[in-house]
């Protein structure tokens, strides 16, 4: 019989990121997967991070997962979204060679020490009193494990519709996978239906990209990971994107075959996400809108593929190619493959723990589309999180579970777990209420120490991490202390429009002026020998910067962490018995039985519990 | 668990007049921020733990609130286990309005029901057989309170707030709009129509926060002291309205032979009359005790009828002794037995206790000097609750620093965690925010997604 310490299903972006880890940590893993060469395959964008996914990506790499670096070694364009705005909510983006991405993934995976692929089918998960035992393949085989990670992706009776068609399968040319979810609401699992879609791919070479409106990358790519060295990098020659628009005529061909499309006519009963619709979707929804943008990426540096993102749709084939046919830059294109929606089974979240353990069954462990989000980015963050658990329940260490004040990941998995979500989740920098102390720039100081807790970042990483922290802090301590001259620091004022001194100030007083840069009152200092050398070094100066020109703000969010942090400290044990506090309001009662919180903090995030349903709690925990 | 909480504060004693009032505070901030506006012999935060102080209670602006006795209780030894003081004030309700909201301005909330005697007890402070009489206790009071959040005023207020809170969504979701979806083909609302959406929202809390006086005065009343020296007339005036508004006499204990209180309701508006005794020095023991209630009725109250006779001279040194209690915009001077004599001042009131001519004109400038000449109709939504006006303001702060984030040309983000902040504090009133409200509001009013 085959024995593993973790077992995990699925080789998507959770999946490697859950059995790396879990391997890397000690554990004897194994990766199940139906097909080897599947591992870390883009079913949809060739693409990796983006507006607060970005922030993921460097949030994984600063706990030691391997996104930021696959992605980093595959990367055709490389852009940081948002310059323009604050440096909060910069979010680094990159085009990915599909296939390279691929093969790189399947890489890392081979070798990672003490990580078996196994390719079997698993059609039941094996639990005995309420602790997870292994499970069991199509073969009648029963594999043992004392941890399994659910990350199967679309699979779990995926079903895909193009037009009035629906195939079977998670992905195209790929088998579903059956069983599991069957296994799992005979345990007592609640599990629902979810619809995404991708967009048609098309011919390089039957499309007309003179006429087209290009978007190349920045002119000084930024990589994902704090790892990966600056010298060669970018290491894959970079490449543009294009844009194009649909027009009124095309709405219209599309129209035609909405009495054929799945989503109309109640085909498909899968709830999609609002912030990712079809194409039909978008006509219909937004009528007086007369055009849409659609982009134009490049699938691999050798690939004759182009995704066309934006005009995701199940429309069929045939509309879909006429209406294309009408778009500028697109008149003779060739349709390799037609865009369709797939529907598959999850679990709703408020049945896993903090640290994606269920709560029903112990040693199982969810992460990614299972637990209703979507997204590469948002699936490798719980796949990490999932296998770091795994392997520090099997080792008996103390669990990581982030705060929402910690990391993006946090906010993920806080609000998995305490909302009732009925469209696929996606993160977005708004749902962090503290995204100012959540930049991507500090991810590795925010995170660090807890990668090198639980052992995936070295020692060497570590003091480098702590010492760039300790420049920022030495260099903000000199912009208090170093006060300018009336007479030097006036003419600059003058020159950037803003009020002149009366007396010397403080850099730091002065960086909050607008108008005004640090670099520039630096260049000021009149004993340009006392500058210290680290802020010739950009990241520390801006650093630096921020933390002065918006002390203020930056302050009153980590108030606002510090007075959640008594709420959050205060425990609520697993086994309390919410529906015997009779004082509790009936739906407070029902609420705290679904989600059961395991902290006072988390109990306040729940819908319906009010600050008397608290005092009461507490009350009750104090007995 | 000692002084892990945030600082709560709430009235000891019974509501209503007494010899003493006693407010107490709980929580880590109780003694700092009580010697905020504490004037005594030395700070309370260096006194030792159950001493007593003498001293006054004094507003930002230097207004005197009451002479106090101040007792400071360090944790673990106080009734809630936390750091707890202990303000001994005259026993009067407008006195522990002042205190109260004081406090509340200062950042200090008021107590949730139960919340001195849970902490109580999460301190191992009292003993209870069973937390259940806790629990019972807490779920109980908050019954009691939302039954009473429930009446027609406080409705037509969260109508008003939540229409408010409907506008910062859709401001907030415009500003996240363009953090969150840079790269969509959509326009970006320009920062010029930002400060003007701000501006309305802003314009529309300070509309709401002015009205706080009025439910204020809806809610308790308008306290008008009569003063004036004897055979003026006041006593001809109280039976006056006992006779025609069938005021009632309230029987204030303790003060009945000092102060005695009247109450009548014209035009919806509730008056209490407090009739004092005098105000003039003097050697006499029990007078004197009776011309401090005077005083302190003077100075407490929110207008001063100063009552004259007609037919004499206008009482100058009276007038002038008034003037040194109390701001003298807040005091009408009013002559009595105007059926006896033609002689009128313009710009003064002459009325009739006997014949009542005047009457109405009186009540009418009462009123316009308590609340101004705007008309609240029953449609308005009005501030009663101290809590609420609080709130409020904070919003407006919000707001205020949102407009100089702008100014100062800071980008989204920042000016998305003002209006957050602003969000945050009319949850106060009517409940949470979530950051799907505002995702909500961007997917149904723009096109999103690749």
């Amino acid at each position: 019989m085959k024995s593993y310490d973790v077992l995990v299903i699925g080789g998507g972006h959770a999946g490697i990121e859950a059995s790396v880890v879990a391997a890397k940590m000690g554990c004897k893993t194994a990766l199940a997967t139906m097909e080897k060469q599947g591992i870390g395959r883009l079913s949809c964008n060739p693409a990796i991070g983006g507006t607060a996914k970005g922030h993921l990506v460097r949030e994984i790499d600063a706990l030691g997962g391997v996104m930021g670096e696959i992605a980093d070694a595959t990367g055709i364009q490389f852009r940081m979204l948002n310059r323009s705005k604050g440096p909060a909510v910069w979010s680094p983006r990159s085009q990915n060679d599909r296939t390279l991405y691929n093969n790189k993934a399947v890489e890392v995976v081979e070798n990672t020490q003490n990580l078996d692929i196994v390719d079997f089918s698993i059609i039941e998960i094996i639990q005995e009193a309420g602790v997870v035992t292994g499970v069991k393949t199509a073969e009648g085989e029963f594999i043992s494990a004392k941890a399994v990670v659910l990350c199967s992706g679309t699979f779990l009776n995926g079903l895909m519709h193009v037009g009035v068609d629906s195939i079977k399968g998670g992905r195209f040319g790929e088998q579903p996978a059956v069983g599991i979810t069957a296994s799992l609401v005979a345990m007592g699992f609640e599990s629902g239906r979810l619809k995404t879609g991708t967009p048609p791919r098309l011919r390089k070479s039957s499309i007309d990209f003179s006429s087209l409106e290009e978007q190349a990358g920045d002119e000084i790519p930024q990589p994902f990971s704090h790892r990966t060295l600056l010298e060669n990098f970018p290491f894959q020659p970079q490449v543009s994107c294009h844009i194009t628009y649909t027009s009124e005529e095309v709405h219209k061909i599309l129209e035609k075959g909405f009495d054929l499309s799945p989503m109309f006519t109640g085909r498909i009963q899968g709830v999609g996400p609002r912030y990712c619709p079809s194409i039909e979707d978008k006509i219909v929804r937004f009528a007086e809108r007369t055009s849409h943008q659609l982009f134009l990426e490049p699938e691999g540096l050798e690939s004759d593929l182009i995704y066309l993102a934006g005009f995701s749709s199940s429309l069929p084939a045939e509309i879909q190619l006429e209406a294309m046919r009408k778009i500028k830059g697109l008149e003779e294109v060739d349709m390799v493959r037609a865009g369709y929606a797939v529907e598959y089974d999850f679990f709703p979240p408020h049945q896993v723990d903090l640290t994606l353990e269920t709560k029903l069954v112990k040693g199982l462990y969810f992460a990614g589309q299972v637990n209703g989000t979507s997204g590469y980015e948002e699936a490798a963050a719980q796949g990490l999180i999932a296998g770091i658990n795994a392997a520090l329940k099997i080792k008996g260490e103390e669990e990581l579970v982030l705060r929402r004040s910690d990391a993006y990941i946090g906010v993920l998995i806080d609000d998995l777990v305490n909302k009732t979500t009925d469209e696929p989740y996606r993160m977005f920098t708004s749902r962090a209420e503290h995204r100012l102390l959540l930049r991507q720039d500090n991810a590795d100081i925010r995170l660090s120490h807890l990668g090198k807790r639980i052992g995936l970042i070295g020692d060497n990483e570590y003091a480098q991490v702590m010492e760039k922290q300790r420049k920022v802090e030495e260099g903000k301590r000199y912009c208090e202390q170093t006060k300018l001259p009336i007479a030097v620091i006036n003419p600059l004022l003058e020159e950037a429009g803003s009020q002149a001194l009366q007396t010397p100030e403080t850099l730091s007083k002065l960086s909050k002026r607008p108008e005004i840069t640090l670099r520039q009152l630096l260049d000021k200092v009149p004993a340009q020998e006392s500058v210290p050398e680290y802020f010739s070094n950009q990241e520390i100066l801006d650093k630096v910067e921020i933390d002065l020109k918006y002390e203020g703000y930056i302050k009153r969010q980590q108030d606002q962490v510090d007075k959640m942090e008594r709420y959050e400290e205060i425990r609520i044990p697993f086994n309390i018995d919410f529906s015997s506090i009779k004082q509790l309001s009936t739906e407070a009662r029902e609420n705290l039985t679904k989600h059961r919180p395991r902290s006072v903090g988390q109990a306040l995030r729940i819908a319906a519990i009010t600050p008397s349903d608290i005092s009461i709690l507490l009350v009750y925990l104090k007995k | 668990m000692n002084n892990y909480e945030d600082t709560i504060i709430a009235l000891a004693t019974p509501a209503g007049y007494g010899a003493i009032s006693v407010i107490r505070l709980s929580g880590k901030d109780s003694i700092y921020t009580a010697n905020n506006y504490f004037v005594g012999k030395r700070p309370l935060y260096e006194v030792q733990s159950h001493s007593v102080h003498y001293g006054k209670l004094v507003t930002p602006n230097s207004e005197v609130i009451d002479d106090v006795l101040v007792t400071v209780f360090r944790a673990p030894n106080s009734y809630t286990g936390e750091d707890s003081v202990e303000i001994s004030i005259h026993g009067n309700p407008l006195i522990t309005t002042k205190v109260i909201e004081l406090f509340m301005h200062a950042g200090i909330r008021n107590a949730e029901p139960g919340e001195f005697t849970r902490r109580a007890y999460l301190n191992g402070r009292i003993d209870l057989a069973q937390a259940e009489a806790v629990a019972e206790l807490i779920s109980a009071r908050s019954d009691t309170s939302l039954r009473g959040a429930r009446n027609q005023l406080d409705g037509l207020l969260s109508q008003k707030v939540t229409q408010l809170r409907d506008s910062l969504i859709k401001t907030s979701s415009l500003v996240e709009l363009e953090l969150d979806f840079a790269e969509e083909d959509i326009e970006f609302v320009d920062r010029t129509s930002l400060v003007s959406m701000i501006n309305d929202i802003l314009t529309e809390l300070e509309s709401l926060i002015a009205s706080y006086s009025f439910g204020k005065t809806v809610r308790e009343g308008i306290n008008v002291a009569l003063v004036g020296a004897p055979n003026v007339g006041k006593s001809s005036l109280l039976n006056y309205f006992l006779k025609e508004y069938r005021a009632i006499v309230s029987d204030i204990p303790g003060t009945t032979r000092d102060v005695l209180r009247e109450e009548l309701t014209i035009d919806g508006i509730l008056y209490k009359l407090f009739d004092t005794a005098g105000i003039r020095d003097t050697d006499d023991v029990i007078e004197t005790e009776g011309v401090k209630r005077s005083k302190e009725t003077v100075i407490n109250s929110d207008l001063v009828v100063f009552l004259n006779d007609a037919t004499e001279q206008f009482n100058t040194q009276l007038y002038a002794e008034l003037c040194s209690l109390t701001p003298q915009e807040r005091i009408i001077s009013v002559f009595n037995k105007c059926d006896k004599t033609e002689n009128r001042l313009t710009n003064n009131i002459y009325i009739s206790a006997k014949t009542g001519e005047g009457i109405n004109t009186l009540f009418q400038v009462l009123r316009e000097k308590m609340l101004g000449v705007n008309t609240y109709t029953e449609k308005t939504a009005i501030v009663t609750n101290a809590r609420h006006h609080v709130a409020l303001t904070k919003a407006r702060e919000n707001l205020t620093n949102s407009l100089t984030a702008i100014g100062n040309q800071f980008t989204g983000e920042y000016i998305a965690t003002d209006l957050r902040a602003a969000s945050e504090s009319l949850a106060e009133i009517i409940g949470e925010v979530s950051s799907d409200d505002v995702l909500n509001s961007i997917f149904s009013s723009f096109c999103i997604g690749k």
